[in-house]
């Protein structure tokens, strides 16, 4: 073929597809995309470096705001962190790690169904979007009614929970999750059947197990290529090895092998919240320790030791012993994780994060070269990046 | 009355019908896509200005005007201002030939419901249907920008294509009807609607029309979600105004473009014929409104490919078959 | 003959006086407030990169050839179809024979893979 010349074209920051201020440059020859350049930090808000300014308490709100799509995941990851660092993590009551895996797999759901929204809509379906904003508002909806806020929802504590469930949630969350796997056929039979919507992710950015790993793939990408790895199996934390699911991998690795996986994984998801609910037990939510969880309020107006202890932990913080550790969690697009370095001071001196979708988009470049233009959106889509996270 | 005063009068009486039909057909159009969009998608759609939001399109109007009205520095000022122009006053012109119900008698003569009856009717349709091709290229190609150029490019290559199979389709229309003109093509279909007697014909019509007016499945010269807004990036207020104006005109024009050659234009029983024109226009509109609702979008190439690799091949052997067909049925004297 | 165009051209005046009447008005009413970067052209909020004006795939080019070829096939076939009683048998096999020759060219442009986009 005769040498051309390419068109250089920036898409993004301010682009309807790119799914926030991800920017990508672009070197297009006629429709077919034989470059891409993936710029970020539009959205840096230096996460990392606050953190180590902040007492350990105070960080938590922070996490929220990495990916913002499913904020309580990043809670978890971060919670889980410190607990280990603390060596408390076996003293987590029974009830907090429940409520926190069934609030991690509504969180899921939620995440999936932004994702299937803004995919679908990439690529022009946008009756889907509608149709899983409506499920999504329930997700919000119980969102503000267990911990306070919508999208950042602070939820989790050090030692277990801010605060219990509301009463009567548990019958409503029941009744969402009774009827969301309907609604998933619902999605599916918007698009599943289409013969477009086939010919569009059918064979289109297609990575291979090897590559994915080489890569550091992790969450649905991953397990679409085949590999079948999951933290919540196969490195389990907050009880999960006590719940019946299944780890949903595929084969061809292609857009829609990860269409399909995360429906599934939303089918998946609604079982274990089912297994949470039939096991919900009333119990306390915090942690028995009391330099580290913040006491009852009525503790801290009528004992001592009460307000001596929430004295401390407001203004001082608690202190980990010297030491670093990783605790990595199943975030719905892959594995986020916290590595913290303590000093012994009431600040870590390190927090390094993990960003799932940041190591994700790195497969971009090799999945959408010599693609067309609308591969590349479908492509972005189905990496499914939220750029809170990759910025940090 | 002298006579030619009343031929001036009942012309002009017939544009300005014609006209006003057009623009608020137009605009209702507008708002018709947004509510029933809504309905399909959970929502009200607009509900806020006047009753049922009926005055929407006045205040969408009243807005456009209103915006801020500026070119881009490095824009080809010239064409940039005659680019959407060009798309809404071909848009406006095609409806000229189309004959929106059977001829009545006003001050005892005989009044066709045409603005004019030309001889010639499918070839100025499609004439004007290839000029507006220019509206679209040139408005891209002018504000020098490359998501417009993009935009336009796709337009150009989406419309010519479509433009082909579009054409070879009305030719088994011209075989059966033996005539270019419109109305004489809606009388020839006064038994059997040209949609039942070749419904592939038809299929190729409506495929290929529903990608003339670049909507989904086929909006690929303004995919929002690739190319921002394609050809219309540049343009603001009542520039982009005409385009989208031009835009909703076409897709009536195109509906009444199937009503007239394939579903038998006015003919139909019991409702007077102009109802029954203007409810088969208002049925092919919905279902363009439908698709908007239902379809993902193609990619380039596969669009490319539907055109040339399936419709253009059909279509011409749509052509010979039902040359065939026809040379069987009653063969030619002499 | 030619006055039945009459009410066309009638029609081109009117609809270019609206198409004209709206811009004008709109540039009357709306108000400016132009700046350098209001009028840049539109990259996603970038500073530019390259210009618009560079040469393009052939590709679209092959497509714009193909549409000349076919549709000035189109257009002999349209005279044909209405006057196509009267040619009878004879026009009929001659249009077969011209239409054969447009699909052998048809299927050497497929082979040659001019409708591809890889």
């Amino acid at each position: 073929m005769a040498k051309t010349e390419t068109m250089t074209i920036n898409m993004g920051p301010q682009h309807p597809s790119t799914h926030g201020v991800l920017q990508l440059v672009l070197e297009l020859d006629g429709e077919i995309v034989r470059k891409i350049t993936p710029h970020i930090g539009f959205l840096h808000r230096g996460v990392e470096k606050l953190a180590e300014h902040r007492t350990y308490h105070q960080v938590l709100p922070l996490t929220d705001r990495l990916d913002y799509l499913a904020p309580m995941h990043n809670n978890l990851g971060y919670v889980l962190a410190v607990e280990k660092l603390l060596g408390i993590d076996e003293q987590i009551p029974e009830r907090a790690n429940a409520v926190r895996v069934m609030m991690a797999e509504l969180t899921r759901i939620k995440s999936h169904l932004v994702w299937l929204a803004t995919h679908a809509l990439d690529i022009g379906a946008m009756t889907v979007f509608l149709y899983c904003f409506r499920e999504r508002e329930r997700i919000m909806d119980f969102y503000e009614k267990i911990s306070g806020a919508r999208m950042t929802s602070n939820y989790f504590r050090v030692g277990g929970l801010s605060r219990d469930l509301p009463d009567g949630i548990e019958r409503e969350i029941r009744a969402f999750i009774d009827e969301m796997p309907g609604h998933v056929d619902t999605y599916e039979g918007l698009l599943s059947g289409n013969k477009i919507w086939q010919k569009r992710v059918m064979g289109i950015g297609v990575i291979g197990a090897k590559d994915a790993i080489d890569i550091g793939l992790t969450g649905p990408a991953l397990r679409a290529s085949g590999v079948d790895w999951d933290l919540r199996r196969d490195q389990s934390y907050c009880d999960y090895d006590k719940y019946d699911f299944q780890v949903i991998t595929g084969k061809d690795g292609d857009t829609w092998t990860r269409y399909k996986c995360r429906l599934d994984e939303i089918r998946e998801s609604c079982k274990i919240v089912r297994q949470v609910l039939d096991g919900l037990k009333p119990g306390p939510i915090l942690a028995d320790c009391p330099k580290v969880c913040l006491p009852p309020k009525k503790d801290v107006v009528n004992t001592i030791e009460g307000l001596i202890h929430h004295f401390k932990i407001i203004t001082e913080g608690f202190k980990p012993e010297p030491g670093e550790v990783y605790v990595g969690v199943e975030n719905p697009k892959g594995e986020v994780g916290y590595y913290l370095i303590s000093d012994g001071s009431p600040h870590p001196y390190r927090m390094k994060i993990r960003p799932a979708s940041f190591v994700n988009l790195q497969a971009l470049p090799q999945m959408a070269e010599g693609a067309m233009i609308a591969d590349v959106i479908a492509i972005i889509g189905t990496l499914d990046v939220v750029l809170g996270e990759i910025d940090r | 009355m002298p006579e030619w005063l009343v031929t001036t009068i009942l012309i002009l009486v017939k544009l300005g019908f014609v006209f006003f039909l057009l623009l608020t057909g137009a605009a209702y159009m507008v708002l018709a896509e947004r509510k029933l969009l809504g309905r399909m998608q959970l929502r009200y759609g607009p509900n806020r200005v006047g009753p049922f939001g009926l005055l929407q399109p006045l205040a969408d109007a009243v807005k456009l005007v209103t915006k801020e009205d500026f070119i881009p520095s490095q824009a080809d000022k010239f064409l940039f201002f005659i680019a959407p122009g060009i798309a809404a006053v071909t848009a406006l012109l095609t409806f000229a030939v189309v004959p929106f119900g059977p001829p009545i008698r006003l001050f005892g003569r005989e009044v066709p419901l045409v603005i004019c009856d030309l001889n010639i009717g499918v070839l100025y349709f499609l004439g004007l249907s290839s000029l507006a091709v220019y509206g679209v290229t040139l408005g891209g190609w002018a504000s020098n920008s490359k998501y417009a150029l993009l935009g336009s490019i796709r337009a150009l290559s989406q419309l010519i294509s479509y433009e082909l199979s579009m054409g070879l389709a009305i030719v088994p229309v011209v075989l059966m009807a033996r005539s270019f003109s419109l109305t004489n093509i809606v009388n020839a279909q006064a038994g059997l609607p040209f949609a039942i007697l070749n419904p592939p014909a038809f299929l190729i019509f409506l495929v290929s029309v529903l990608a003339e007016s670049k909507r989904i499945p086929f909006d690929l010269p303004e995919a929002e979600n690739e190319i921002v807004a394609g050809f219309h990036t540049e343009y603001s207020g009542m520039r982009f105004g005409l385009f989208f104006v031009g835009e909703y005109i076409n897709v009536i024009i195109l509906s009444s473009m199937v009503t007239v050659l394939f579903l038998g234009g006015w003919h139909g029983p019991l409702l007077p014929g102009i109802v029954w024109f203007f409810l088969k226009v208002g049925f092919i509109s919905f279902l363009f409104i439908w698709t908007r609702g239902t379809l993902p979008r193609l990619r380039y190439d596969q669009l490319m490919h539907f055109g040339w690799k399936i419709l253009v091949p059909l279509a011409l052997v749509n052509v010979i078959v039902t040359g065939a067909i026809l040379l069987l049925l009653n063969p030619a004297k002499g | 003959m030619l006055d039945s165009y009459l009410p066309i051209i009638v029609l081109i005046v009117i609809a270019l006086a609206f198409a004209v009447g709206t811009i004008v008005m709109s540039h009357l009413i709306g108000h400016r407030k132009p700046s350098a970067v209001k009028l840049a052209p539109y990259e996603c909020g970038m500073p530019l990169v390259g210009s618009a004006r560079e040469r393009l795939s052939i590709k679209f080019y092959i497509i714009a050839m193909l549409f000349i070829v076919f549709d000035i096939e189109a257009v002999f076939l349209y005279p044909w179809a209405v006057v196509f009683k009267r040619l009878g048998m004879f026009g009929f096999a001659e249009m077969g024979v011209f239409i054969f020759i447009l699909l052998v060219g048809y299927v050497y442009v497929w082979k040659k893979g001019a409708l591809e986009w890889e």
